[in-house]
């Protein structure tokens, strides 16, 4: 039932220091998580002296400068480096967040990068999302209509209606939510996680959507939705500022209200 | 990787079981209703002198003994839909959890009946 102890390679070692070059006097240090899964090695953090003279204002500048000029072994996922494609999404100074959006200066002490939690780690802070893209895919992101489209125009949504949308059609999928929450630490193979739950909720509210019925009958699970215990970490982390819970508890109540 | 089936497929594994509305709303109303209860019997409680008669007496009193056993009611369903969510976060085996969910189901339901008895001898003089 409970396991006490964790698997051997889960004890994470240190590893190397990486020493800033002589006469650099702006030094902050970089620690961060290191692992290959492919090695048989234990994770390790490896220690790296950046001079902040030379180095943009974000985590992600002094990600990318460490792997161009200290360490090209490093492994990160990145892309657009304005908070817009969620992929250097990962836990920094204890709370997930985005590389790119997330300042250098922010951080009290040494800047602590690790892969997003209890997800299984591909290399370094690259972490396979494999069952968080299909939990999306799985709440059938489109819009689902019967009716057929309007010939001479697009199908019309009131301004009221479309602001319903606010708040929610802003998510980049970049998992700091789900990999946030200790509901889907313990059971990520059946939750759906506080992005996937927020996505579906994009499409229950959305006017346009003819599938609502299908898809709150989706979510009616004791599993799929209702284990989300209204912890908040995922509204706490959202790197959009977006809330997850709010999404979530609003499809609770829809639930409630169609059996009243 | 041993198994072949995608990870949407196993994402979607056996579907919605179209349940935990209820458990969700019982657990809210049961935890409201529980405000008053708690507050009524545990004020009642101690504004009466500890001896055996006196705390006999307030429990004949009909309004009193309908009190207690809706607040034992509540209570123990109270308990069980609440149990029954910490079982299903951190069990992880499917067997365990459903044996440790019947069993406190079991657990809670007799100490409901105990305690709504004890209140039926007491009202009833038996």
């Amino acid at each position: 039932m409970a396991e006490f102890s964790l698997p051997a390679n889960s004890v994470v070692k240190q590893g190397t220091v990486f020493k800033a070059e002589e006469g650099v006097k702006n030094i902050k240090r970089f620690i961060i998580y290191r692992y290959d899964p492919g090695s048989g090695e234990n994770p390790r953090t490896d220690t790296y002296e950046v001079d902040m003279d030379t180095c943009g204002p974000m985590v992600l500048d002094g990600l990318l400068k460490i792997k161009d000029q200290m360490d090209s072994s490093l492994s990160l996922r990145r892309s657009c480096r304005e908070g817009i494609c969620g992929s250097c999404s990962m836990n920094i100074d204890g709370a997930n967040t985005l590389a790119c959006t997330k300042a250098i200066s922010d951080i009290k002490g040494d800047v602590k990068v690790y892969p997003l939690p209890h997800q299984p780690v591909v290399k370094d802070l690259v972490s396979d999302l494999t069952n968080f893209y299909a939990q999306y895919a799985s709440v059938e992101p489109w819009m689902k209509t019967d009716s057929a489209t309007p010939p001479d125009r697009e199908r019309l949504q009131s301004k009221e209606d479309r602001e319903k949308l606010d708040g929610l059609y802003e998510c980049i999928l970049c998992a700091c939510c789900s990999t946030s929450c200790p509901s889907y630490w313990w059971n990520s193979d059946r939750y759906l996680g506080p992005a996937a739950l927020l996505n579906a909720y994009r499409w229950i509210v959305d006017t346009r959507d003819e599938a609502t019925g299908d898809r709150l009958d989706d979510l009616e699970d004791p599993f799929k939705l209702y284990r989300c215990h209204t912890i908040m970490n995922c509204a706490k982390v959202c790197p959009k500022g977006l809330n997850p819970a709010k999404a979530i508890a609003e499809t609770k109540k829809l639930l409630v209200q169609r059996k009243m | 990787m041993s198994d072949l089936r995608t990870p949407l497929s196993r994402v979607k594994g056996l579907g919605s079981a179209k349940d935990g509305t209820v458990h969700f709303w019982h657990q809210r109303l049961t935890a409201l209703a529980l405000i008053p209860l708690v507050l009524w019997f545990g004020f009642g409680l101690a504004s009466l002198p500890s001896d055996y008669t006196t705390l006999t007496g307030f429990i004949q009193n009909p309004v009193v003994a309908v009190g207690l056993i809706l607040l034992i009611i509540m209570v123990f369903y109270h308990a069980q839909l609440g149990l029954q969510i910490v079982l299903e976060d951190y069990v992880s085996s499917h067997a365990k959890r459903t044996v440790a969910i019947i069993l406190s189901g079991f657990i809670n339901l007799i100490f409901a009946i105990v305690g709504i008895v004890a209140v039926l001898k007491i009202l009833l003089g038996a």
